[in-house]
């Protein structure tokens, strides 16, 4: 019996696809075909994510040939080198550590001065601008590019550039060849700034790092992954927090009412969209027993991390949305040794985006009607193109 | 006495303890790894948000010992 194909897309843009939650449901993990084809074991559970992503028998390492993939043909093996997203033990810890240290929580909230002053300006730029207006382009984009450009020393000038490659690579419909090609224009062009940092030194996270690097490529590698995950991600979590508060008019007002539940805000956020649930994704290298399942070595196994982030064993009443739930033992940044480097970024940005967007235009809006907007459902990592706002003159 | 135990070659420095309790927790400035700043939780709600932080430690670097 062939195992039934994975859902990918979400029907109900504020949930996960209802064959993950009955997955979840199921007594044991059990078999899903990926669209390339290939089998992968779907894991849903929120404890048996968290054993699965502390199990050092599973393996990050994508060029292996059971590791699962969301795209219809799978990148050629080695056309990557390894990254700290795919890198095991025991090459994983020691390059994690070389720069977990620009990522501490003490650095982050020094970096609250200019994420304020970051946010204010482009909340100035849009008020001074035309009402509706598209609110990635104002806000969500911008704001956390700017803040990874500043950290990592990359020109901020060049952000349409590198935008507009990443969405392409996330695009899961973009054909692998362009895929390939949006990748090596990025590499190629972050090779050229780190060779111009090697020459003129500058106080910034990538120049830190050269010293730490024998192979110049592999830093390629790492300042790729920073600058695509650092605003990405970030910028997909502010457009549908912006939606939902904007969805639930009595949990805004608690907000508003209360900033001191922004904190708890944005985990439920997160926790309630687990927007990149497909990056943590395995390889097993062994045999493992897991959660009632027996994973073969070389069985791929796929994280069904929204579902597992409404595990009604792990959160009571999952499906609703509350913003003073603040539970935290969601696995919306992952688990495990690779849960995400820039979490504590992320939360930050999103903490002040929403606490200065909604008091400095109480009267924001939505410029369509929530089924009309253009939701990633054909991205690897959640979230909306485009986000029409509007508000009245203040 | 509950006392917070944390292994630093365990720890990869996501920084969660530190959210959960920053009077507890702190990260060293190099590699982000874990200083336990208040081994001996003074009251429940230190000891509950010891167990959190526990928890939640994404690497699972923190246990309590009776």
């Amino acid at each position: 019996m062939t195992a039934p194909q994975l859902q990918t897309t979400r029907s109900c843009p504020f949930a996960p696809p209802p064959e993950h939650v009955q997955l979840r449901d199921l007594e044991a993990p059990t078999k899903v075909t990926m669209p390339d084809g290939q089998e992968a074991w779907a894991v849903a559970r929120l404890e048996d994510v968290r054993a699965l992503l502390t199990d050092p028998r599973f393996s990050s390492d994508r060029s292996r040939p059971g590791f699962p993939v969301l795209v219809k043909q799978r990148p050629k093996p080695g056309m990557f080198r390894p990254v700290l997203l795919t890198m095991d033990p025991p090459e994983h810890g020691p390059a994690r550590r070389a720069v977990v240290g620009e990522f501490t929580v003490r650095r982050m909230e020094a970096l609250r001065p200019r994420i304020q002053q970051i946010v204010d300006e482009h909340i100035d730029a849009l008020l001074a601008g035309p009402a509706p207006a598209d609110l990635v382009q104002a806000l969500s984009l911008p704001v956390p590019s700017l803040v990874i450009c500043e950290m990592l020393g990359v020109p901020y000038a060049d952000h349409d550039f590198f935008q507009n490659c990443s969405t392409q690579m996330l695009r899961r419909t973009t054909p692998p060849e362009q895929r390939a090609k949006a990748a090596d224009e990025i590499r190629s062009y972050l090779r050229d700034l780190l060779a111009q940092k090697r020459a003129h030194p500058a106080d910034d996270l990538l120049t830190r790092q050269l010293p730490r690097y024998d192979d110049p490529e592999d830093l390629v590698g790492l300042a790729f992954l920073l600058l695509i995950a650092g605003h990405e991600t970030t910028a997909n979590m502010i457009s549908l927090g912006v939606v939902t508060l904007l969805d639930h008019p009595d949990q805004l007002a608690a907000l508003l009412a209360h900033p001191a539940l922004t904190p708890a805000a944005v985990e439920e956020l997160l926790r309630y969209f687990t927007i990149a649930e497909f990056a943590t994704s395995r390889v097993a290298k062994e045999d493992v027993e897991l959660g009632g399942a027996l994973i073969k070595a070389g069985d791929g196994v796929v994280t069904l991390g929204n579902a597992a982030n409404r595990d009604p064993a792990a959160f009571a009443r999952g499906d609703e949305f509350d913003v003073e739930r603040g539970a935290r033992h969601h696995i919306a940044f992952g688990f495990g040794p690779h849960q995400c480097l820039g979490q504590n970024l992320a939360r930050l940005e999103l903490q002040i985006v929403f606490d200065t967007l909604f008091r400095r235009i109480p009267s924001l809006r939505l410029a369509a009607g929530v089924d009309d907007l253009p939701f990633k459902d054909d991205a690897s990592i959640y979230g909306i193109y485009e986000l029409p706002v509007t508000w009245s003159a203040p | 006495m509950t006392k917070i135990l944390a292994d630093t070659s365990r720890c990869v420095g996501a920084g969660q303890c530190v959210l959960t309790d920053p009077d507890a927790f702190d990260q060293d400035e190099d590699e982000g790894l874990v200083i336990v700043l208040a081994p001996e939780p003074s009251d429940e709600a230190a000891l509950e948000r010891a167990r959190r932080a526990a928890l939640i430690c994404p690497s699972q670097a923190l246990s309590l010992a009776e």
